[in-house]
């Protein structure tokens, strides 16, 4: 399917676009003055009541929504930067490339805290830290994992309850999953090991944690590691079935970060819509913002583990990407 | 008198312009110098992180089974964070292949073992700052040359610098304000001190030529050294000239005196109308001469007296009251009658021959103009200032000559047929200035001239 995509994504410019989302909704009013459209890699249901309230003042506005992987999105934005308008993504790492490589534009009538925004052009909104979840039911008679070491113990432990139902992101296709991964791997060994475990366990790889919450679910996996906790605490019929565990020993975090596109066609309606955005972010309103706020989250988790800095660009490194995704291939799909 | 003097520029002027262009050119100099300093060590600062984080790229490259692998460490980029979260390019070269990193970055040409260079260039529309170095990497089958360039945008350097240029740009300024300040001062002390010496120069008698006695600064102790040596001069060659013209005025009146003695004799010899009015004439001429050389002697010693007052209590009442009484057989050979007019009586400190010469000098030009059968009345008044007028009822002074008439040797257009020498109202005049006052002619509004001395 994602060949496909790429494939669509190729011939875009020859055919219109035909491009094959994950999701793609239309907000607002039936017969629009003007359209926003924002590229986003977040699922539909956590942004529908921002982009709510966003119209709510503006009558005569529709938003396009449209949902797609970080990649994937990343593909599309470079090469056809002029067909949205706000980029939203949780790939920090290639939405700061997006930044640095000019794509973004600097907005100077947002004030937001320095180390959640960069450059001007770059505005984070929320923080959310991974998590390692797991099927209740199956760890019923097994000591909850509260550490990567933990998780690394029971598997090894366990490895024929495991067999082919640990689940964690396919780095080579998400870039949320990539940035985990290498955020993961400059912290800690620990997350080598890891891999070689779950490696040895015959691994499921994902595209998104939406689908590995859905496999959760279902019990076709058992764990999952680095998803996004968010997407499992959001579902309300997950609370008995699943554990959201934030390792203890040392998190790993990413910033969802909106940027407007350079080549926007609505520039200042994408201005106040990254505006509403902070702001629905520093208010704080649950009903409206189904995320953690900055603030929030610096009252619970306490520390960012990645920053907004230049340094991101370096596992983008194409020198640097091959060779931790041999490290990573060599340690998660082991030839038997 | 500065009418008179050719000006050209100012010297207060001069040196106010001198300084605070001087300060200002110096506020400009240093304002350059700090800001080219500052963008110098600003400049190296970037740029040594630039080359840091090359060299930590450039350290990670290995060859392995003959590919380049580059496993560089976060830091390399991660030392690129600035507060004004710069953009970030970099290219990775082997033997001038782009392995990764940004198209487009114009990498200097490198030789192998090149220290390292920096360039700054334009990329996507920025300013950028580039550091590039290279590395041979021996394989096993050939060597491979790895270049690395990294590049960062500039704009916390620029704000940087444009901190230290508003902070240097306030000092410039400061210093200019206070260096102007300092510069007025020290014009108006100089200045000050020039405008001293002039206010005495200007403030005295026009009788002193005495040498100025005060301290005066280095610079002007010449100027002040000319000037005294040159009314050294003057005051010595105006003394010998007055001496000069006393002493002739003495030897002409003694002979004088002598040859009018004899003409008086000879008239009285002489029966023929013709010879007797010859002679007439003759002793005419040699009283106006006789005349003249006494009022030159009047007027020297006036002057010679006036230089050295010497005051003492001059009771005026007595001392008109004198003079009246001398003068009356003239006004009654002239049929003018000569009347003193004093209410109260009256003293001021002077010396009483000077004022007795300059009242008799007054006196005197008024029986000289006054018709016959007038009034001659000398007034003195107490208040509001002490002055002593001498009115006449004649023809009063020419309107157009009036203020003219107290210089020396200058008479009235209307004196032809009188005796004078044209120094009475000059002796009066150096009189009452020596005293202090002045003299004031004017024309009294019934007729007649009114001379006065006030004092």
């Amino acid at each position: 399917m994602r060949y496909i995509a790429v494939l669509i994504l190729l011939l875009a410019p020859l055919t219109g676009h035909a491009q094959d989302w994950e999701d793609q909704q239309v907000f607002g009013s039936p017969n629009p003055t003007s359209t926003l459209r924002i590229l986003s890699s977040t699922d539909t249901s956590f942004f529908a009541p921002i982009i709510e309230s966003f119209i709510v003042t503006r009558p005569d506005i529709e938003v396009h929504y449209f949902v797609t992987g970080t990649t994937e999105l990343d593909d599309v934005f470079r090469n056809n930067a002029d067909q949205f308008d706000v980029v939203i993504s949780s790939a920090m790492d290639l939405q700061l490339k997006l930044a640095n490589d000019g794509f973004a534009a600097r907005l100077d009538g947002i004030s937001h805290p320095e180390w959640a925004q960069w450059r001007d052009s770059l505005f984070a909104f929320t923080i959310e830290p991974a998590a390692i979840v797991i099927n209740n039911a199956a760890f019923a008679d097994l000591p909850i994992p509260a550490t990567r070491q933990d998780l690394i113990e029971v598997l090894r432990e366990n490895s024929e309850k495991f067999m082919g139902k640990v689940g964690t992101y396919d780095v080579r296709q998400s870039g949320l999953g990539y940035l985990f991964a290498t955020q993961d791997a400059r912290a800690s060994e620990t997350f080598w090991r890891l891999m070689e475990v779950i490696g040895s366990l015959d691994t499921q790889l994902y595209c998104c944690s939406g689908d590995m919450i859905d496999d959760l679910m279902t019990g076709r996996i058992l764990v999952a590691y680095n998803v996004l906790g968010s997407y499992a605490l959001a579902r309300s019929e997950t609370a008995e079935t699943l554990t959201v565990i934030f390792p203890s020993e040392f998190p790993t975090t990413m910033m969802r970060s909106a940027l407007v596109s350079n080549a926007a066609s609505q520039p200042v309606m994408a201005e106040a819509f990254v505006n509403h955005l902070i702001q629905l972010q520093s208010e704080g309103e649950p009903r409206d913002f189904p995320f953690l706020s900055l603030a929030e989250f610096h009252g619970t988790i306490g520390r960012v583990s990645i920053s907004l800095e230049p340094a991101l660009l370096t596992y983008l490194d194409t020198l640097k990407r091959q060779t931790f995704i041999r490290e990573w291939e060599s340690a998660i799909i082991q030839e038997r | 008198m500065t009418e008179d003097v050719v000006v050209l520029g100012s010297l207060r002027n001069r040196l106010v312009v001198i300084l605070t262009g001087g300060a200002a050119l110096l506020a400009i100099i240093l304002f350059l110098f700090v800001r080219g300093y500052a963008t110098l060590i600003a400049q190296q600062g970037q740029d040594s992180i630039l080359s840091a984080s090359v060299s930590s790229i450039l350290d990670a490259a290995v060859l392995r089974d003959g590919n380049v692998e580059l496993d560089f460490p976060y830091a390399s980029f991660s030392m690129l964070n600035t507060s004004a979260d710069d953009r970030v390019f970099y290219a990775i070269y082997a033997d001038d292949v782009l392995l990764s990193g940004y198209e487009g970055l114009a990498v200097p040409q490198l030789q192998a073992g090149n220290e390292g260079t920096f360039a700054s260039a334009t990329y996507d529309g920025a300013q950028i700052r580039m550091a590039s170095a290279t590395r041979t990497l021996i394989g096993a089958d050939m060597p491979r040359q790895i270049s690395v360039t990294v590049a960062q945008t500039q704009d916390a350097l620029s704000d940087t610098l444009n901190r230290i240029s508003s902070n240097v740009a306030l000092f410039g300024i400061g210093f200019f304000a206070l260096a102007t300040a300092l510069s007025f001062w020290a014009t108006s002390t100089t200045i000050g001190q020039l405008r001293r010496l002039t206010t005495a120069v200007t403030r005295r008698g026009p009788q002193d030529l005495s040498p100025f006695s005060k301290p005066v600064p280095s610079e002007m102790a010449p100027l002040v050294g000319s000037l005294n040596t040159l009314m050294l001069r003057l005051d010595h060659s105006l003394k010998q000239s007055e001496d000069f013209i006393a002493e002739a005025a003495h030897r002409v009146r003694t002979p004088l005196a002598t040859v009018r003695s004899y003409a008086e004799a000879t008239l009285q010899r002489v029966k023929n109308l013709e010879n007797r009015n010859a002679l007439r004439a003759m002793v005419r001429a040699i009283d106006e001469s006789s005349r003249a050389a006494g009022q030159l002697l009047d007027h020297a010693m006036v002057t010679f007296r006036a230089e050295n007052l010497n005051r003492e209590d001059v009771d005026l009442v007595e001392l008109l009251g004198d003079l009246v009484q001398r003068m009356t057989p003239i006004a009654e050979m002239r049929e003018v009658t000569l009347k003193l007019d004093v209410r109260e009586p009256t003293q001021m400190p002077g010396d009483p021959i000077l004022l007795q010469n300059a009242f008799r000098n007054l006196i005197d030009n008024a029986l000289k103009y006054a018709p016959s059968d007038t009034v001659i009345t000398v007034h003195v008044h107490a208040a509001p200032t002490l002055s002593v007028s001498v009115k006449d009822q004649g023809a009063g002074f020419p309107a157009d000559e009036i203020h003219k008439l107290a210089g020396r040797f200058v008479r009235g257009s209307d004196t032809r047929d009188q005796i004078g020498s044209g120094l009475g109202l000059t002796i009066a005049q150096d009189v009452a200035q020596a005293h202090g006052g002045k003299l004031i002619l004017s024309n009294r509004p019934e007729g007649g001239a009114c001379v006065t001395l006030q004092f």
